[in-house]
């Protein structure tokens, strides 16, 4: 095509053009981009401000304790041994309950999606049910499974059970019936067009609920544990509060976010590598 | 196996979407349905493949189906209808995985559709990186994994771009015209129907009856090369179908 001569096809202006100016931008703006510095910033901006208001004074050491005197206070909790021995006893109530939680919700939800039976009893049910502050009933469950583990367990299970249970039948009402019809139409079995089809498009909704009831189950394992336990993270809270010993307490407080930023991050890996497809 | 339409007629709700269809769809042959949108062709090829029941009449199949067509009667969707947590790959062994046919059996039904639809290379793709010319594709060569007896296409060329289609009609003339095959497609654009059809069938607006039917005798491979030919039926087509499609403008929707 180099020997052929370009003929531009309507006349331009060859030079500087000095009788023009730019077209103005108007695009661009709402939209996202990622800045993973910001995050991390704005923490470590907070927890300065808060040990330079502590230092100073400005902050009373009553009111609130410096940041350094709550990671003493982790730091002491780490050296004694006991952080490990609160950290465990929560970790295994926290996944007991909120695997058992997960694992009815999903199959609960999955009947509630495919079944019409189990959409016209149950979901009534789970309405009724899924407003009512769980904590409430934790009396309840001391009476039905005991005062030790049983109780919170259950506390937890049925407390993560709710949000599960309507995020995945609302992952199978929003499974493309396209795909649906798809399977059937080349003969799949009705159990192949559940597990390769509705489960995997419902995917996106289940692990959407699995993070609201992880934060919903570190909710309950901290109340849960406040009202009658010996080790526990929200033990350890419940001591240190009715000692009046804030730093403990705000080092409590400051497990409990990093085990919701914990879990958070690896739902996100799971979502990663679930979704991948979906990217 | 032939597929044969005795008096279908259907409604949803009160409105009579088809009336009275008698239809036959024979063995080696491709017969393309037009008609303005809201005819019920669509509604006619679920009824073709049993995805849909129709409220009077019968749709009946005559003759047994290949040996080893796993499912005789397979549909090629307007939306191609891939599953996106699917590779190319595992898109095909889908519907290929309930027939237990075995691994190696598979790989070799994955292999070859995919040599013959050129998609050899894309085996390991996600649907999203896919054009949509490529994905149509894809759900083209899963329809001829399970050997179908008859291929039912609703529109599989109406969501992709006019190049796109061109390419994929071209595509679809090679593949056609190497292999027999027995094909309802379902259309409104009449340079497709010109282009594939052995029989053309032409529908009237809602309700639909079949109005006319068109028997074209040329080859598949030979039409390309006679366009004038070609141009002289599809205006013919287009002088059959205008009232009805000007009419079936005007009207407003009920369903």
């Amino acid at each position: 095509m180099s020997n052929v001569m370009q003929v531009p096809l309507t006349p331009v202006s060859i030079g500087a053009i000095t009788d023009a100016r730019n077209v103005p931008y108007r695009g661009g703006g709402f939209g996202h981009r990622p800045l993973w510095i910001v995050g991390p910033l704005v923490f470590a901006v907070i927890i300065a401000i808060w040990e330079f208001g502590s230092q100073s004074g400005l902050i009373s050491k009553i009111a609130l304790p410096a940041p350094s005197e709550a990671f003493a206070a982790l730091a002491k909790l780490a050296k004694s041994g006991m952080l490990w021995v609160h950290l465990s006893a929560s970790l295994k109530r926290l996944i007991v309950g909120w695997f058992f939680g997960t694992l009815l919700g999903v199959t609960a939800g999955m009947l509630i999606g495919l079944f019409s039976v189990a959409r016209a009893g149950l979901s009534p049910l789970v309405s009724a049910l899924f407003p009512i502050p769980k904590i409430a009933l934790l009396p309840l469950f001391i009476i039905w499974f005991g005062i030790g583990e049983g109780s919170k367990v259950a506390t937890i299970l049925f407390g993560t059970f709710f949000p599960i249970v309507i995020a995945t039948y609302a992952g199978v009402d929003g499974v493309d019936r396209s795909l649906i019809r798809m399977g059937q139409s080349f003969g799949m079995s009705w159990s192949s067009i559940v597990r390769k089809i509705i489960l995997p498009g419902a995917l996106p909704a289940i692990l959407s609920g699995l993070r609201i009831s992880a934060s919903i189950g570190i909710i309950l394992l901290v109340a849960a544990e406040m009202i009658g336990a010996e080790h526990g993270i929200g033990a350890y809270i419940l001591l240190a509060g009715s000692l009046m010993a804030t730093d403990q307490l705000i080092a409590g407080v400051a497990i409990l976010s990093i085990l919701g930023l914990t879990i958070s991050w690896v739902i996100g890996r799971a979502e990663q590598h679930l979704l991948r497809w979906r990217a | 196996m032939d597929l044969l339409l005795r008096g279908v007629s259907h409604n949803y709700g009160s409105v009579e979407v088809l009336s009275g269809i008698d239809l036959d769809v024979l063995s080696g042959e491709i017969v393309c349905i037009v008609g303005p949108s809201g005819c019920g062709k669509s509604t006619l090829l679920r009824f073709l493949g049993g995805l849909e029941k129709p409220a009077k009449g019968q749709v009946l199949q005559r003759g047994a189906p290949p040996t080893g067509s796993l499912n005789p009667l397979t549909y090629v969707f307007q939306d191609f209808a891939l599953l996106p947590w699917r590779t190319v790959r595992g898109n095909i062994a889908c519907v290929l995985e309930d027939h237990s046919l075995g691994r190696k059996e598979i790989d070799r039904r994955i292999d070859d559709v995919l040599r013959r639809t050129n998609l050899s290379d894309f085996k390991n793709a996600y649907p999203r990186q896919l054009s949509g010319g490529m994905k149509q594709r894809v759900a083209i060569a899963r329809a001829m994994s399970v050997d179908p007896a008859v291929m039912l296409m609703d529109e599989p060329l109406s969501a992709l771009d006019s190049q796109t289609r061109e390419l994929l009609i071209d595509d679809l003339i090679d593949l056609m015209s190497r292999e027999t095959m027995t094909a309802v497609y379902i259309t409104h654009n009449l340079a497709e129907a010109v282009a594939l059809g052995s029989r053309i069938v032409v529908m009237s607006r809602r309700p639909g009856r079949i109005r006319d039917i068109v028997a074209i005798d040329v080859p598949l491979a030979e039409r390309r090369r006679r366009p004038e030919l070609m141009a002289r039926e599809q205006a013919r087509l287009w002088e059959l179908m205008r009232a009805e499609a000007k009419a079936a403008d005007m009207e407003l929707s009920h369903v």
